[in-house]
């Protein structure tokens, strides 16, 4: 599996140094994704979601300590020169973050900053380069591109600056798509949209995807496969439709729990998730959700569950005392 | 309007507000009704740019009307200023969105939860500790441990209880929520939702919901009412509202919804679009840029809430059920 | 997350304290003065003019014989009571001016900042010509001057922190409250604004003590023969050729003097930065 893979994560820590002590943001994450697959990663926040994204991108803090392997395409991303690295960024790898209105540079407009991207990396002539930031406007859902092309990002709405910042992402052709919480700023029609959007491009393109959210429902429909982080660690992986099915870990299945469903009752209460997410900055010895489990025992207190081998259905789970998959009809 | 249990505790009526940026004049909030009883839960939902956030501040008067009623437990808040309305505050409270930056930073909590005893003229230092410490336990917070810290201190889901806390001390009878867990976390939100729900019960309280989630407005509310750029789309009791909903935009919101479930579909027919801009808002039914049902009527005439049945209303000229559809199993009109 | 990508917060450095420590000995000297034993400021020893640093005299005496030290440290006297006097008029009225402005806007804020601009374009050298004139050269006079032609900055300041504060939801809490704006201006928002008008405060003592020198070099300070560094400067330059050390005594004090404020000022503001605060 891992030779046919397009990215392959092995054992990557990150840490920063804080004012209140070292943090570890990522401890010891394997993922792997195969070309055209879209990979989700959930978690809240501090669970290391978005510095796991930066670091497969190599933009961490100067100051950050990265330990393990990125390997794209068989290259280790963290052993490559800057200006390999840059040469990657765009044709290879993209990313589309959460804020529009930061990742747009405000004081250029939007056909300069398309136009740049496309001749930095592919160097046609200039002309050529308006003609397919237009087609991109187009492909992306932004009506009347060729007026756009001369607006700044403040003259368009967020959901139309994220469309633009998806369209720049997409303008190289990469192979691996990074989206950081693309939507979360976002109303939720404009999410809907925006989510059919980079599923419609994901698909034409054959590009693999990553989709890095804190909403479970976002995953559900639009991914292949999902990996649940807590406190820096993938807690649990499987394919979409298995993780659905049997939660094995008490985390995931807790936060499925805690979100308000629409097809329930009004005022049916919520099972909250007792406790708070942990603090960073003080790992504990053993399992890093222990104080809020309903199962936890001594075992769970003294030492961190690793994530399992792939079972039958292709999921794994760090877990001392998975849940008991439940018995399904016909799946 | 259908009234819940007694008489309305609030009652909106036709409020109108419109305020001027560079030039141009907003229109936040053209025309809207509502009530809200005594002990109900009415959320309010909407996208960004509905107005629902300025709604909830026009109601307390910290943005002042530009027309309309707002009549709370018979008073006109509208026709009061000055030193009256003062006195009316510690009966209508108010929770934000953003727990932290509510909160003086440079305060420490025991100060910021006894303030507002301080301004209604508690005197007695005793009485004020110990209406503190009760208050701090009823959110689920150690007194002690809290007390003497600052906001910065605390993460988001606590500072949140703390707000609550500081709304809940005087005991108001109506307490507007303004997207309250929106900021927070998945896993806190589901705890700060049943905290509301519990406090409502302790202090008999009146809660006006404001959220764009309609998951979680569905969770805590009785009724819920739909704003869209300003006007109210659709009013409903909860279960009538998610069975059948009469609005094309209610329809709109709730197939956008991501289900925590892959066995459901995204449903990919939703319309590309945006909504206008609350300054140079459409004629006639605002949503008819994006609604499939639009028509030439739409243009010409605003539409006015109807009855449908059962305690449900809609603005709207092309309804998608009308009162001769039957009442959808498991929900009882009020 | 934003904390993280900032660097780890260093605590004030070996030249905060450096600083402080100067600062500290000049103010307790300039307290001190009459109780140091030195000759007076005044004193002329006729016999050792333009004497070189030793014996008696430990910097050396000026072109009248009057030891240099002595006038050093009673010159800090007065440009110390000066630079700190005049800011604190200035960040007293011209604080409150910029905070009620920034919570009022308005007409009130038309007005103050109208007025701040106005007192800024005037020339703060005509302005201090037209006092010295009419009231006479004192130091009461200096501080009435640098204090009122540094009042537009703390405006400016204190209407820009106040604004930015003013829209934050624990105002607006405060406001739900029933409380009044008096309470919101003392309880709510001065705590707040407090830190960055000291930090700035402190930028202001260094900037008046330089304006206080160069209003005495220009002779429109404290009257002679009062000793005060800008004076002190003024006439060190006619002995620049054969004693040069005269001028560059007190430019080198005030040199260090300023340099202290600065770097307190700079720090303080650094470490009161609300974002820096919030992890």
């Amino acid at each position: 599996m891992s030779s046919a893979a397009l990215l392959s994560i092995e054992g990557l820590s990150v840490a920063l140094p804080t004012p209140r002590g070292r943090l570890l943001a990522v401890d010891q994450v394997d993922l792997t994704l195969a070309p055209g697959r879209t990979l989700g990663i959930v978690g809240e926040s501090g669970s290391g979601k978005s510095m796991l994204a930066r670091s497969v991108l190599q933009l961490l803090p100067k100051r950050a300590e990265f330990s393990g392997r990125v390997l794209f395409e068989g290259q280790d991303l963290a052993q490559l020169k800057p200006e390999a690295l840059r040469r990657l960024r765009g044709p290879a790898l993209a990313v589309v973050f959460q804020d529009p209105m930061t990742s747009l540079n405000p004081v250029l407009s939007i056909g300069t900053q398309i136009v740049e991207t496309l001749q930095a990396h592919t160097g046609i002539a200039s002309q050529a380069a308006s003609r397919r930031a237009v087609e991109l406007l187009a492909e992306v859902g932004i009506p009347a591109p060729e007026q756009r092309l001369r607006q700044y990002p403040h003259q368009l709405s967020g959901g139309m600056r994220q469309r633009v910042a998806i369209a720049i992402a997409l303008s190289c052709e990469p192979r691996l798509l990074i989206a950081d919480e693309p939507t979360t700023a976002l109303d939720v029609t404009i999410q809907a949209q925006i989510l059919d959007l980079l599923a419609r491009e994901q698909q034409r393109r054959h590009m693999a995807m990553i989709l890095i959210t804190h909403d479970l429902g976002v995953v559900a429909g639009r991914t292949d496969e999902v990996a649940v982080m807590y406190a820096g660690r993938v807690v649990e992986r499987a394919p979409t439709p298995v993780l659905f099915d049997r939660m094995r870990m008490p985390y995931t299945e807790a936060l499925l729990a805690a979100i308000p469903k629409l097809d329930a009752a009004p005022h049916t209460r919520l099972p909250a998730i007792s406790g708070r997410p942990p603090d960073p900055t003080r790992p504990l010895p053993g399992c890093s959700f222990a104080p809020r489990c309903g199962h936890v025992d001594e075992r769970c207190l003294a030492a961190k569950p690793p994530l399992s081998a792939l079972d039958a259905s292709g999921g794994q789970y760090a877990c001392w005392h998975p849940l008991q998959p439940v018995a399904v009809e016909g799946a | 309007m259908q009234q819940a249990s007694g008489q309305a505790l609030l009652e909106v009526e036709n409020l109108v507000v419109e305020y001027a940026v560079g030039g141009k004049t907003v229109h936040a909030i053209s025309d809207v009704s509502l009530t809200v009883g005594r002990g109900e839960t009415l959320g309010l939902v909407g996208e960004s740019g509905c107005g629902k956030s300025t709604l909830g501040r026009a109601v307390l008067q910290l943005r002042r009307p530009t027309a309309g009623k707002v009549i709370f437990d018979g008073t006109d808040l509208t026709r009061l200023a000055g030193e009256a309305l003062r006195l009316m505050r510690p009966r209508l409270q108010l929770i934000f969105q953003d727990p932290i930056a509510s909160l003086n930073p440079r305060r420490r909590i025991g100060d910021i939860v006894a303030e507002p005893l301080l301004i209604t003229g508690v005197a007695d230092r005793a009485e004020r500790e110990r209406r503190v410490h009760e208050v701090l336990v009823a959110v689920g917070l150690d007194p002690d441990q809290t007390r003497g810290r600052l906001p910065h201190e605390f993460s988001g889901g606590q500072c949140q209880r703390i707000c609550i806390a500081r709304a809940l001390i005087l005991e108001p009878q109506l307490v507007i929520c303004d997207e309250p867990v929106s900021a927070l976390d998945v896993s806190i939100r589901a705890q700060i939702l049943n905290l509301l729900e519990d406090m409502k019960g302790r202090y008999g309280l009146t809660l006006l919901f404001i959220a764009h989630d309609l998951a979680v407005v569905k969770a805590v509310s009785d009724r819920i009412a739909v704003m869209y750029l300003g006007r109210l789309c659709e009013i409903a009791p909860t279960g009538q509202l998610f069975a059948q909903p009469a609005h094309p935009y209610t329809r709109l919101l709730l197939d956008a919804i991501p289900v925590p479930d892959p066995a459901v579909r995204p449903a990919l027919n939703v319309p590309v679009g945006e909504p206008p801009s609350p300054i140079a808002p459409p004629t006639g039914c605002r949503f008819r840029t994006r609604c499939p049902r639009a028509d030439a009527l739409c243009a010409e005439e605003k539409p006015e809430l109807r009855p449908v049945r059962g305690g449900q209303f809609v603005a709207c000229h092309h309804p998608l059920i009308d009162s001769s559809a039957p009442m959808p199993a498991n929900t009882r009109p009020q | 997350m934003a904390a993280l990508e900032g660097q780890a917060r260093r605590g004030p450095g070996v030249l905060f304290f450096a600083a402080l420590a100067w600062i500290t000995l000049i103010v307790l000297a300039a307290l001190c003065a009459g109780m140091l034993p030195m000759p007076g400021p005044n004193d002329m020893d006729m016999l050792s003019r333009r004497a070189l640093p030793g014996g008696a005299h430990l910097l050396g005496t000026d072109s009248l014989g009057r030891d240099t030290f002595s006038r050093l440290i009673h010159g800090a006297r007065i440009s110390l009571t000066v630079g700190l006097l005049a800011p604190v008029i200035a960040v007293l009225i011209g604080g409150s001016l910029g905070m009620l402005a920034g919570y009022f806007r308005g007409r009130f804020e038309i007005l103050a900042t109208g007025g701040a601009d106005v007192l800024l374009a005037f020339p703060p050298l005509v302005f201090a010509l037209a006092v010295t004139a009419y009231l006479g050269q004192s130091i009461q006079n200096m501080i009435f001057v640098l204090g009122v032609l540094g009042i537009p900055a703390f405006t400016r300041v204190a209407r820009a922190v106040t604004l930015s504060l003013s829209e934050r939801e624990f105002v607006v809490a405060a406001r739900a409250l029933g409380a009044t704006h008096a309470r919101i201006l003392i309880r709510e928002l001065l705590p707040n604004v407090a830190l960055p008008l000291l930090a700035f405060f402190l930028l202001a003592v260094a900037v008046t003590i330089v304006a206080e020198g160069a209003l005495s070099f220009l002779g429109l300070g404290v009257p002679p023969p009062a000793p005060s560094w800008g004076s002190m400067i003024g006439e060190g330059r006619e002995s620049l050729d054969i004693a040069p050390w005269l001028a560059f005594l007190p430019s080198g004090i005030m040199f260090v003097t300023v340099l202290s404020f600065n770097l307190v000022g700079d720090t303080l503001r650094a470490l009161t930065d609300p974002r820096a605060s919030a992890l």
